[in-house]
């Protein structure tokens, strides 16, 4: 049997996914992304060997995305993770849609059509406002570990409104809602909704909204924010945070099939 | 890099090198041979100019050598701190920083420093900012600046607006007769215009030869191969170097050599060139097998309406008619037909953060194009010379992302 393999390298994490012929998830690996990206790649695929019980032979072939994509030797090629994100996606969901990934470092918004093909797509400024980096700004400026912020979020209950574009300005701005009294939970709120609001400017929803990413991975409350701003439901599909590796698994199994085709 | 992905150089090339060399030696002579220094805007009046006896200097053209050098990035914070602020021309601003530190590419020409001109002479055809460059230079100096004030967003380019910028053209005949110390020679100027439209013909020759598939030429190649109509236009060598360039190109597409070889997919390019990454992107285009086979920046030096039976009304008409002083709908059908004519399979626009006047990706035209041709689009930020305005791994991916949209298509 065929394995494929995606790995993932992005600004701060390295996603890892091994899949099935039949495209199924066997094994995932979650690490930081560190400063030697072909280790990390390597340390990744080892322990999703480890946890599907698979042998490195039995992996026909492998793809990388992100940031990292050059740095592994062991692949057969790299994709961008614009492509990753938009074909996994699509593989879940078979239907035209806007995909929105919220990074670390970056967003992207990716148009796809009804066949899978991209229209279109836009990776934000060169500024962290509207990503992961900008949630651990303001974590980091309200002395709160960045896992805490959803729960916070999700307890707010008078949401308090940035405005700026900058995370620089935003974090003043937020200094001023400390001095005024503001609630924690509805500063963070107000930082949340703060993400979306740059994720809007990016471009307009055709066909279903889906949301890729850590980010949202583990800030679901942003999803829902997202539902409110594009007033359509927001799909998260599974393992959001994997959608990137499992894309280039895809286009793995994709390019192994179609050279077998040429080959026979 | 293997040598797969380098750019083929042209023989013409070095004919080049040698003519642009002698006119950078005439800007240093020029003093001791008693000849004026005129500064010009890259689209004002230099057939004028040239006509009265002027050495015509090009600022642009220097900022262009700043940002192709790198060594913009580290001159425009002086500018900054003069007050010049980071969100403007960086043209402008690496050129005064530049001249606030005493540090230029064209001191490997042969010059002490920038010529100090004699007189500025602007066309506000593409910005406002040439004219507040040119004043500054104008105060240090205590020199004259004067120019046309052509209106922007022009639609038809009809007789009354040719009638008003003709006059314009007209009257800065007297200020430029007295610094020169000359007198005008209308035949002598039909002279230069017939030369100046001779090279301009043959420039459009070289970047149509891109419309061959495979292209011979691609637009990193013409930012290059464009120096001498920008600054040479008027001048005999020009028209020489075009003829052996042409015939090279010529030659190049009848035996089908692509300049990237196996070109997959011809791009247009829409905006200023990134002056500091020219070679690397060139080189990515060609790792994509992917032609950039036209610019509207390149076609900007295409000025077919010069008449020397009619010098100044020509001069308007050809100086009116670029694309950065047009509506946004004669943008978008010349686009429209730049993309039929080069066989484009996408376009990237580059959004300049300090240009934008030649920046077409802010009021929706990459959407209304993308509807109206049915191909792609790609924006791209970043800057002409401010590298701290591009990121690098960004559009190196974006650009990779589009290559693979392409072949989706
Ligand atoms: S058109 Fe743009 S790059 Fe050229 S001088 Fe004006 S502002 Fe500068």
């Amino acid at each position: 049997m065929s394995y494929y393999c995606g790995v993932d390298i992005g600004a701060s994490a390295l996603k890892l996914v091994i899949i099935d012929p039949e495209r199924r998830i066997v094994a995932r690996a979650l690490r930081r992304s560190g400063i030697d990206y072909a280790l990390s790649a390597d340390r990744a695929l080892d322990e999703a060997l480890g946890e599907s019980g698979l042998q490195r032979e039995q992996i026909s072939a492998s793809m990388a995305t992100g940031y990292g994509r050059n740095n592994v030797p062991w692949v057969r090629g790299t994709v961008t993770e614009i492509a990753c994100h938009g074909k996994g996606a699509f593989h879940y969901l078979r239907r035209e849609m806007t995909v929105i990934d919220i990074g670390a470092q970056d967003n992207k918004i990716i148009h796809i059509d009804d066949q899978g093909r991209r229209l279109d797509f836009r990776m934000n400024r060169k500024c962290a406002a509207g990503t992961g980096a900008f949630l651990e700004e303001i974590a980091l400026r309200l002395d709160l570990p960045v896992a805490s912020l959803n729960g916070l979020a999700e307890q707010s209950t008078a949401e308090v409104s940035l405005g700026s574009f900058c995370t620089v300005f935003t974090a003043t701005e937020i200094l001023e809602k400390i001095r005024t009294g503001q609630r924690v939970e509805d500063i963070v709120k107000g930082a949340f909704r703060a993400v979306i609001k740059r994720t809007m400017e990016m471009g307009a929803i055709r066909g279903a909204l889906v949301m890729t990413g850590g980010v949202v991975a583990h800030n679901p409350l942003l999803a829902r924010l997202a539902e409110d701003v594009f007033h359509t439901p927001a799909i998260l599909p599974p393992d959001p945070q994997f959608i990137g590796a499992f894309g280039a698994a895809l286009t793995a199994a994709e390019q192994m099939e179609s050279s077998k085709h040429a080959d026979s | 890099m293997s040598s797969g992905s380098e750019r083929k150089d042209f023989a013409a090339t070095k004919m080049m090198k040698t003519i642009m060399g002698n006119y950078f030696g005439e800007l240093a002579n020029g003093p001791q041979q008693g000849r004026k220094t005129a500064w010009c805007t890259s689209v004002g009046p230099a057939e004028l100019l040239q006509s009265l006896g002027y050495n015509v200097y090009f600022p642009e053209n220097h900022g262009a050598m700043l940002g192709a050098t790198r060594m913009a990035t580290d001159l425009i914070p002086l500018a900054n701190a003069h007050g010049f602020s980071p969100d403007i021309c960086s043209y402008l601003t690496s050129d005064i920083g530049s001249y606030l530190k005493g540090a230029t590419p064209l001191q490997k020409m042969g010059l002490a420093g920038i010529p100090k001109a004699d007189v500025l002479v602007f066309n506000t055809n593409q910005c406002r900012d040439v004219k507040d460059w040119f004043q500054w230079y104008a105060r240090q100096w205590n020199v004259p600046c004067i120019g046309i004030h052509t209106p922007r967003a022009i639609g038809d380019v009809d007789a009354p607006l040719v009638d008003y910028v003709a006059k314009q053209i007209e009257d800065l005949i007297g200020p430029l007769e007295a610094v020169a110390g000359t007198k005008f020679d209308i035949d002598r100027l039909r002279e230069i215009i017939a030369c100046s439209r001779e090279c301009t013909l043959l420039w459009k020759r070289v970047l149509q030869s891109a419309a061959n598939v495979p292209s011979p030429l691609t637009f990193f190649d013409g930012t290059i191969q464009m120096g001498p109509a920008v600054v040479l236009r008027g001048r005999p060598d020009a028209v020489q170097y075009y003829q052996a360039l042409v015939a090279e190109l010529e030659q190049r597409a009848a035996e089908g050599q692509g300049a990237v070889p196996g070109e997959r997919f011809r791009v247009y390019w829409e905006g200023m060139p990134v002056w500091g990454k020219l070679r690397d992107l060139a080189t990515q285009f060609i790792e994509l097998k992917t032609c950039v086979v036209a610019s509207t920046y390149c076609n900007s030096w295409i000025f077919e309406a010069l008449d020397p039976s009619d010098p100044f009304r020509g001069m308007a008409r050809a100086y009116s008619s670029i694309f950065i002083c047009r509506s946004d709908d004669e943008k978008e059908r010349y686009i429209a037909e730049m993309a039929d004519k080069f066989h484009i399979n996408g376009i990237i626009y580059h959004d300049s953060k300090t240009c934008p006047n030649n920046s077409n990706s802010r009021y929706e035209l990459p959407q209304r194009l993308r509807e109206r041709l049915g191909i792609p689009y790609l924006v791209i930020n970043g800057d002409l010379n401010d590298l701290r305005l591009f990121s690098e791994e960004q559009t190196r991916t974006n650009i990779e992302a589009f290559a693979e949209q392409l072949t989706e298509v």
